[in-house]
């Protein structure tokens, strides 16, 4: 009964009449122990579908390609901003900024020598003022050397007396 | 989509893809370049899977599109037939031995298939698709390939029943 039945599959087999469920059982058939003589032959045909169906892909798929490449160039672009920043300032001159920049530290440079300028001509008048009185001191002498010979001349006065 | 989405909307399938490929390429290196080759086409169009309505059916028609191409170009002229050498077998041989054997020489009857039978075959009987969906694959009606599959199976129980009665045994 049993082996009437696979016959009638392989049978309906053959001519692509068979249901996936129907094929199903006939693998299963086959791949098992008890197959029927005159059915050996199609034991290996069966085994092979359900071996093949084991088969697998092992390898890895670089999906990260694209990426690689970014990578790849942004160690260019790198390179290509580095030289920029090297040479286009050589070209370019001081920007406008950089412009107020020295204007303001020479600014600020002109004001703190005016400061000192202006200390210098106080300390300059304070010397006239000494030199001043040196002068007074001068007049001062003299008049004293004055005094002196004031005080000689009336000595002899009174020596002739 | 991301790289993880990708990985598991592909990794059903990849098999299927590899194992067609390599039915038709019969070289497992040729095979292997071609599931690569077409898994990164997937990758590179990631944006529109989206819109395919049958992920897996587009890459098998893809592969099998891939495939035939392969084999017409130059390219494949050399391709490396890989199969076992098949020595006379004695019956002293153990049987286990013998019933490898036995399953190799179904993979050399299949690889001397038409083509088109190679793919019906490995799609129904190995994948084990119904015909509506080869029927996509392969952009055919259902009936021509019920007609094909039955030839290519016909020709396979011939093949068997030749060997099975003055070859192996």
């Amino acid at each position: 009964m049993v082996l009437n039945n696979i016959e009638k599959l392989i049978e309906k087999y053959h001519n692509a009449e068979t249901s996936l469920q129907e094929e199903a059982q006939l693998k299963a058939y086959f791949n098992g122990e008890n197959v029927a003589p005159e059915f050996e032959h199609y034991k290996p045909m069966f085994q092979y579908f359900s071996l093949s169906q084991k088969e697998q892909y092992t390898k890895d798929v670089p999906l990260n390609t694209k990426k690689t490449k970014l990578y790849q160039w942004i160690s260019v672009a790198a390179v290509a901003v580095l030289m920029v920043g090297l040479v286009v300032p050589s070209f370019m001159g001081p920007t406008e900024q950089e412009k107020q920049e020295a204007l303001l530290v020479y600014n600020q440079t002109m004001e703190a020598l005016s400061l000192i300028s202006l200390g210098m001509n106080e300390g300059k008048q304070q010397f006239n003022n000494l030199a001043l009185v040196g002068d007074n001191i001068n007049e001062g002498a003299h008049q004293a050397s004055k005094l002196s010979q004031f005080s000689t001349m009336t000595n002899k006065i009174l020596k002739n007396k | 989509m991301k790289q993880a989405d990708f990985v598991s909307l592909v990794m059903p399938f990849k098999d299927k893809v590899f194992r067609l490929a390599k039915r038709l390429l019969v070289s497992r290196e040729e095979a292997e370049d071609a599931t690569q080759e077409i898994l990164l086409k997937l990758w590179k169009n990631n944006k529109k899977i989206g819109d395919y309505k049958n992920v897996e059916a587009f890459s098998m028609t893809m592969t099998k599109n891939f495939c035939l191409d392969r084999l017409k170009s130059k390219q494949a002229s050399n391709l490396k037939i890989v199969h076992s050498n098949y020595t006379d077998n004695n019956s002293s041989l153990q049987h286990q031995v013998e019933a490898k054997d036995s399953v190799d020489w179904v993979s050399k009857i299949m690889e001397d298939l038409p083509e088109q039978q190679k793919i019906i075959v490995q799609l129904r009987d190995i994948e084990e698709y119904d015909y509506e969906e080869i029927a996509k694959m392969l952009d055919m009606n259902e009936t021509a390939i019920r007609v094909n599959l039955s030839r290519a199976r016909k020709t396979i129980r011939e093949k068997l029943t030749n060997t099975h009665q003055h070859g192996i045994k």
